[in-house]
């Protein structure tokens, strides 16, 4: 699967509060919480973006609360991936339980400017810059998580299980 | 090669006698928490199953504490799903308003968590068992919907660090300032996908509340879980809770550790973390910030140990005309006890309020909302943009002592400069 689109950037440390504040977890559904994706981040951030953007962020997106209403939010605002640096490792293991596409690379996550535009290749784990002109590799997902990802998250995975 | 209590009580749940880190374990789950936030979505997945059985109807709780007592109509809604999925499948570990309290205090309250258990919670804050010699870690709605089903979960072994305390602790200084002095060294990714071990006289010396609070904001730094070797503080007070069996595990002395940080624990002041990351702290006596509200509880210091510590600097005093001060015990029992050892008479004298057993403010949800620039003290644990209301609010978070201190001072200060 390929994914483009335009980068937007932030910072180290982005949490999950910035992603979707607690204010609004009074509900679970996906298309309310997409609507404040980023807010205490960027307040702004919704109406600037375009489906199949791409969040590039530093190191341990995602830390603090274990709400999957994070990566639910990024995913049901038609963003299509996450870059950083690092990621937090409850959101990491929520992201690939609910199939949002992250990739893990230092080089593009420090080297992509806001705008730019990027295209993901999840298969090879390869991220081209195309503004820039430069590839990366991503960090690759170990066997067990690519097994996941193939099942369709977690979910698919203990259905398909449950049958046996 | 010697295994870490991680490692030991890992393999013990994967059918294994020995686990190394990075290794990918199936391990079984002894007990599955989730909240009035994170319950909703796992019910809902947990549903499209199409089973009707839970794996066991004793190892799940589901707590509503968040938006507790129900703060609107969705929230309401969202408690109902809890209620009603209770009810459906027979879950014995539903407690409600005038039973609940906030999770994390309310589970080892009851006997729930005990020495070698492996526990996962759809809540962050789920490491704080590790305060009894438990292996527990936060997961998503995802996870904890598939272990209702399955009682099984998925892990990659994390690496322990093991953070050595010697010495004994100054006044003032509790297990909240060991946490803010280990984030604040190794900041808020210190302990990345790591397992976090405490051990030395200085933890020896602390109560399992203190041990508690440590263990609580383990993921502060980034942690899998943080742990502690149950003792014979830890065992009395699983013992007073539960009868069942439980198995104490200890590190080998050859066990391995990415990283071993030895502190002087009676070099360690009393701290304040300041906004935005927990990783920001300062010595409280250095502070001086001007405050506009003061909150004690949560379920990193709403135990009545925590209470006693800030009624004891609070008797007699009167809080800052400036300052609103909240307080709130963690869970009904502790509420209780509080009131029949009369610490309630010194909150309501020094003008302070006591609310009912809520998370409420400590993420924003209610019962204490902050408007733009203002700023409180929290003996909560998280500090992060926007957590306790307006983004343009400020939370600092600290101990007990500090916390009753500065509102009667007006300021964060020591509680020095009250004697």
């Amino acid at each position: 699967m390929k994914l483009k689109g335009k980068a937007w950037k932030f910072g180290d440390d982005v949490n999950t509060d910035e992603i979707i504040p607690a204010r609004y977890l009074n509900t679970s559904d996906p298309a309310e919480l997409a609507k404040h994706t980023m807010e205490d981040a960027d307040p702004d951030f919704m109406k600037k973006i375009s489906t199949g953007d791409i969040i590039v962020a530093g190191k341990n997106f995602g830390c603090g609360s274990s709400r999957e209403h994070a990566p639910i939010a990024i995913k049901a605002a038609k963003l299509s991936c996450v870059i950083a640096d690092s990621f937090a490792r409850i959101f990491y293991r929520n992201s690939i339980n609910i199939g949002l596409p992250i990739v893990e690379s230092r080089e593009a996550a420090r080297e992509t400017g806001e705008g730019d535009v990027i295209e993901v290749d999840l298969e090879k784990g390869e991220i081209l810059n195309v503004t820039k002109g430069k590839t990366y590799r991503a960090k690759p997902f170990p066997p067990f998580m690519q097994d996941l990802i193939a099942k369709g998250g977690l979910m698919n995975k203990v259905k398909s299980e449950l049958r046996k | 090669m010697g295994m870490t209590i991680t490692e030991k009580i890992l393999a013990a749940h994967c059918g294994r006698d020995r686990v190394e880190p990075g290794d990918l374990i199936e391990a079984a789950v002894d007990l599955v928490l989730g909240n009035d936030i994170t319950a909703p979505i796992a019910i809902k997945e947990f549903e499209e199953l199409g089973i009707d059985r839970v794996f066991d109807l004793e190892k799940i709780a589901l707590i509503p504490d968040h938006f507790t007592p129900n703060k609107d109509i969705k929230s309401a809604e969202q408690v109902k799903m809890l209620r009603d999925f209770s009810k459906k499948y027979g879950i014995v570990h539903f407690y409600d308003v005038g039973r609940v309290g906030v999770e994390h205090a309310l589970l080892p309250e009851l006997g729930l968590v005990r020495p070698g258990m492996l526990i996962i919670g759809a809540d962050s804050h789920t490491c704080t068992y590790g305060a009894l010699g438990a292996f527990s870690t936060g997961v998503g709605s995802t996870d904890m919907a598939a272990a209702m089903a399955t009682g099984r979960t998925w892990f990659k072994v994390p690496e322990s660090m093991k953070f050595v305390f010697s010495g004994k602790l100054a006044p003032y200084v509790s297990g909240k300032d060991l946490i803010l002095h280990t984030i604040g060294d190794i900041g808020v990714d210190g302990a990345l996908y790591r397992a976090m071990e405490f051990t030395g006289t200085a933890i020896a010396d602390l109560s399992v509340e203190g041990r508690l609070t440590m263990a609580n904001m383990a993921i502060e730094a980034g942690g899998k879980n943080g742990i502690f070797m149950a003792d014979g503080k830890a065992e009395e007070y699983v013992k007073s809770r539960s009868d069942c069996a439980y198995t104490v595990h200890a590190s080998d002395a050859g066990a391995r550790y990415a990283e071993v940080r030895e502190y002087d624990a009676f070099g360690i002041e009393p701290l304040v973390a300041y906004p935005h990351l927990p990783e920001n702290t300062k010595p409280a006596r250095e502070s001086g910030v001007k405050i506009d509200q003061v909150v004690i509880g949560s379920c990193t210091n709403g135990r009545i140990e925590d209470l006693r510590v800030a009624a004891g600097v609070l008797r007699g005093r009167k809080v800052h005309r400036d300052v609103r001060l909240i307080v709130i015990p963690a869970t009904q029992a502790i509420y209780a006890q509080a009131m029949k050892e009369g610490l309630f008479e010194v909150f309501l004298e020094a003008e302070g309020i006591v609310s009912a057993p809520t998370c409420g403010p400590c993420l924003g949800g209610h019962m204490g909302i902050l408007a733009e620039g203002e700023k409180c003290v929290a003996t909560t644990n998280r500090n992060f943009v926007g957590r306790m209301g307006h983004p343009k609010s400020e939370v600092y978070l600290a101990n007990p002592a500090v916390a009753a201190a500065s509102a009667v001072l007006g300021r964060i200060a020591h509680p020095d400069e009250l004697r």
